[in-house]
């Protein structure tokens, strides 16, 4: 089985690379047939990866832990979820997801777009295997999933305890699907650019990979910090860490471009800057691969061994200089067709908003790499805060939530100053008014300028949304009758990209709020409480009630029951604990390995729309630690049963006798709208992605094909 | 008003330019001026300035300890043994243990280094590759 792993990541290295080199050919040579060859190359690619894929699921299934990645994140006692989706919190393991993946739209935009796009697609096909082919010579020679180890030790070390949580499992495939969806328009922007057959074409035939990528990435990242938040015991969600840049700045770059991209197909205007971003985000995608596995930046998440760094770098190095040097050779075919531009227009406002995004971008990017940058600069490795990426990214958010607003309202040309007053008129008021009335009902936001601003943008962007909905919804109704719900239902129907994307501005500003306000009006305190002991954090009274102790299958757990009050009135129990997880080490004895391996916090989260009280426990094992040595001195070899016996003991000891322990308690107002405005947006990006209805979507498919016998017509 | 499209062409790319440049600008000098610079704990034994902070990665020796919620712990380079005395109140990462590596912030104070609140990170060991690592 495990020669078969490998020579299917043999066989698909050379597809790749054959594929790539066929569908060249035949482009150059103008020979259909090699063409074909290149394509097919690409189907078979996404049959050879999902056997191999489907190989190692199997192993880590069965526990088959002659393979090295199987043993190193996997074990027996792993349960049956965690041990299929263990696959992907390895190196190996992950890039062969990656490259999977990348097949799967490589095949699925070829499918359905090589007939149209005759001239592109060989290049395009070209750029996408060359990818699969990159990453294939990764997984062949520096990364092998199919790695074995002699001896096949008994167990396995497990899936580190912080990385069991289902959130945790979607996350890295949806993160991976946005990289790679975002290579589709890279591919076929470089091809448009080679064959210089740069109208709109191309655009048309991969937007749909870059909203998809777009959804991707977004959910992603809201998953991973709604789990950093349910989850890990610091309290937060966002740290602005590498590996969570890496993925916010092809994000950035890609919402950029939806809008942007717009901007081209109406007018025809942006054509180098729409190409910059498309290139830009592919390799920003990249990067962003490369950032999580090279180990190059100090970063919370660990990183492992960094054999990839070197041909890591040197292939992004490779992908920006030939984007650049592609885009400057082209820059005459790029110039725009049209030419009058006025500032009160809706393009000025994307094309503010693509510079605000862009800007955004740059800012993290500058931040992320600042280590790197200043140790080539100054010799000395620095690096930069939190405090200094909000400083900046603060602003700019403030601003795009404006501008979201802005940019429907306006329409495209040219507004007239009554109609632009007549559209701004109402959200304006309604963005005023929001302000007036949190800094009077709110004494902590008025001395927050930057919270009431943002406020007030999220209130005009909202506004917009609703105005929108209602002025389309009402002009529907006149046309066809229809009553209120069922005009809303049948304009969205109608017109899933506008309001979808609506939806996404509702949203993202919905969540921002929840930002904004989580993170200005937050409290946190550490403290340490015996039972019976208060503390008080924000409007709460937190008592520490008893110790609890369980002993699992898999852990220790130690913790607390805490009665959350709000003046002297109970308003909720929390139990935060610490579940403590077996070391394999044998040195260590029966009780010392539990408390001596990992551990990982269960967070106690009381969730309401105002606002959560978070809490986190840290039991002081040092007051236990002479009676966990003197058990080890004097049983060093338990069997299983006493062991259990033993913990058994030591988890009632703990709750009898409960020693002082560290808490740490947040009051976080309104963080669910993070959640909950993060879910608008990703429902809003699936009414954008969703397929128009058939009736639609033949009688546009006649149009073009009209427009195309017409165009036919006037050539001959 | 007849206006020259090559002439506002060419004057929106001025303003665009400006921009960028004061953006820049404000990025490196603000970045240069906050940035705390990593070191290891014998760099810092021989050239900490009072008052500066700084990133110090080092490996836990053994033998830390809680106090409420101060943790005291010495840290020592990652290839020797050089080690420093560190004082730090906030949270502690679940991974937190004696021979594993950690990057805090501190300054000197009066002798021995106190960390920033909350700056503690816990990196993880090399077999657990994708695994986050705070708290």
């Amino acid at each position: 089985m495990i020669t078969l792993g490998r020579a299917l990541l043999l066989l698909a290295l050379a597809l790749a690379v054959g594929g790539a080199a066929a569908s060249i050919y035949g482009a150059r040579t103008r020979r259909p047939e090699w063409v074909a060859v290149g394509r097919r190359s690409a189907y078979a690619l996404v049959g050879v990866l999902t056997l191999a894929f489907a190989l190692l699921e199997a192993a880590f299934l069965r526990s088959d832990f002659a393979l090295q990645v199987v043993a190193g994140h996997s074990s027996t006692t792993t349960p049956l979820f965690y041990r299929a989706t263990a696959a992907w919190s390895s190196q190996e393991g992950s890039l062969l997801l990656w490259v999977w993946l990348l097949s799967l739209w490589s095949s699925a935009v070829l499918r359905s777009s090589h007939a149209r796009l005759r001239e592109l697609a060989p290049y395009a096909t070209a750029v996408l295997l060359g990818f699969a082919a990159f990453f294939g010579s990764m997984l062949v020679f520096l990364a092998n999933p199919f790695q074995l180890l002699d001896p096949a030790p008994a167990d396995g070390s497990g899936l580190q305890p912080l990385l069991r949580h289902p959130a945790m499992m979607v996350h890295p495939p949806l993160l991976y699907s946005g990289y790679t969806l975002l290579t589709v328009p890279f591919a076929f922007g470089v091809a448009a650019l080679v064959t210089r057959r740069l109208d709109a074409a191309w655009i048309a035939a991969t937007r749909r990979f870059a909203l998809a990528a777009w959804l991707c990435l977004g959910a992603g990242i809201l998953l991973g910090a709604r789990w950093s938040w349910s989850e890990l015991g610091w309290g937060g969600y966002w740290a602005w860490d590498p590996v969570e840049n890496a993925a916010l700045m092809p994000w950035l770059t890609c919402t950029a471009f939806i809008h942007s991209v717009m901007v081209q197909q109406r007018r025809g205007l942006l054509k180098t800057w729409n190409m910059s971003l498309v290139l830009g985000s592919g390799i920003l995608a990249v990067l962003g691969t490369f950032l999580v596995r090279s180990g190059i930046l100090d970063s919370i998440h660990a990183f492992g061994a960094s054999t990839l760094g070197k041909p890591f770098l040197a292939f992004v190095a490779a992908l920006a200089f030939g984007s650049v040097l592609l885009v400057a050779s082209r820059r005459a075919e790029l110039r725009s067709e049209g030419r009058d531009w006025s500032l009160v227009s809706r393009e000025s406002v994307f094309l503010l908003n693509n510079l605000v995004l862009v800007g955004l971008c740059l800012v993290i990017l500058w931040g992320t790499f600042f280590p790197l940058i200043s140790e080539a600069a100054t010799g000395d490795k620095a690096s930069v805060g939190p405090p200094w990426f909000d400083r900046y990214t603060a602003p700019l958010a403030i601003l795009a939530v404006a501008l979201s607003g802005l940019g429907p309202l306006l329409a495209w040309r040219r507004s007239s100053a009554e109609g632009a007053r007549r559209a701004l008129l109402r959200p304006l008021a309604a963005s005023v008014a929001v302000v007036a009335v949190v800094a009077a009902a709110v004494p902590a936001a008025a001395g927050s300028p930057r919270t009431l601003l943002l406020f007030g943008a999220a209130a005009l962007a909202i506004a917009a949304v609703a105005q929108e909905l209602w002025r389309g919804a009402a002009a529907r109704r006149r046309v066809s009758g229809e009553g209120p719900a069922r005009a809303v239902v049948s304009l969205v129907r109608r017109n899933r990209r506008r309001y979808g994307g609506y939806l996404v501005h509702a949203g993202v500003a919905v969540m921002l709020v929840g930002v904004a306000a989580s993170s200005a009006f937050q409290h946190v305190r550490d403290v340490r409480l015996s039972p019976g002991q208060d503390a008080r954090v924000g409007s709460y009274d937190v008592r520490y009630v008893s110790a609890t102790g369980a002993v699992g299958k898999e852990k220790v757990s130690l913790g607390a029951v805490l009665d959350v009050r709000r003046d002297g009135r109970h308003v909720a129990t929390l139990r935060p604990n610490r579940g403590y997880y077996p070391s394999r080490d044998p040195g260590l004895g029966p009780a010392g390995r539990w408390f001596d391996g990992e551990a990982a916090s269960e967070v106690g989260l009381w969730v309401r729309p105002q606002g959560d009280v978070w809490t986190a426990v840290q039991p002081d094992i040092q007051s236990m630690q002479r009676m966990i040595d003197g058990i080890d001195r004097r049983f060093p070899l338990a069997d299983a049963a006493s062991e259990r016996f033993i913990l058994q003991a030591i988890a009632d000891r703990y709750r009898m006798l409960p020693p002082a322990a560290s808490f740490r308690l947040i009051v976080s107002p309104l963080v669910e709208w993070v959640w909950i405005g993060g879910a608008l947006a990703v429902l809003g990006g699936l009414i954008s992605l969703w397929p128009r209805p058939r009736s639609l979507r033949v009688r546009s498919a006649a149009w073009a094909a009209a427009g195309r016998l017409g165009r036919a017509l006037e050539r001959a | 008003m007849a206006r020259d499209p090559s002439r506002s062409r060419k004057r929106r790319l001025v303003v665009a330019l400006l921009a960028a440049v004061v953006l820049a600008g404000a990025l490196v000098y603000t970045s240069f001026s906050s940035a705390s610079s990593a070191r290891s704990p014998s760099q810092l034994i021989r050239s900490a300035q009072p008052g500066r902070s700084y990133d110090v990665t080092g490996k836990v020796l053994p033998g830390y300890t809680r106090n409420g919620d101060e943790l005291r712990f010495r840290l020592r380079d990652r290839g020797g043994s050089a080690a420093i005395a560190v004082l730090y109140r906030g949270a502690v990462p679940d991974p937190f243990r004696a021979g594993r590596e950690v990057i805090v912030t501190v300054a000197r104070q009066d002798g021995q280094f106190v960390g920033r609140r909350d700056s503690l990170i816990t990196k993880c060991p090399s077999k657990f590759s994708a695994a986050p690592k705070r708290t």
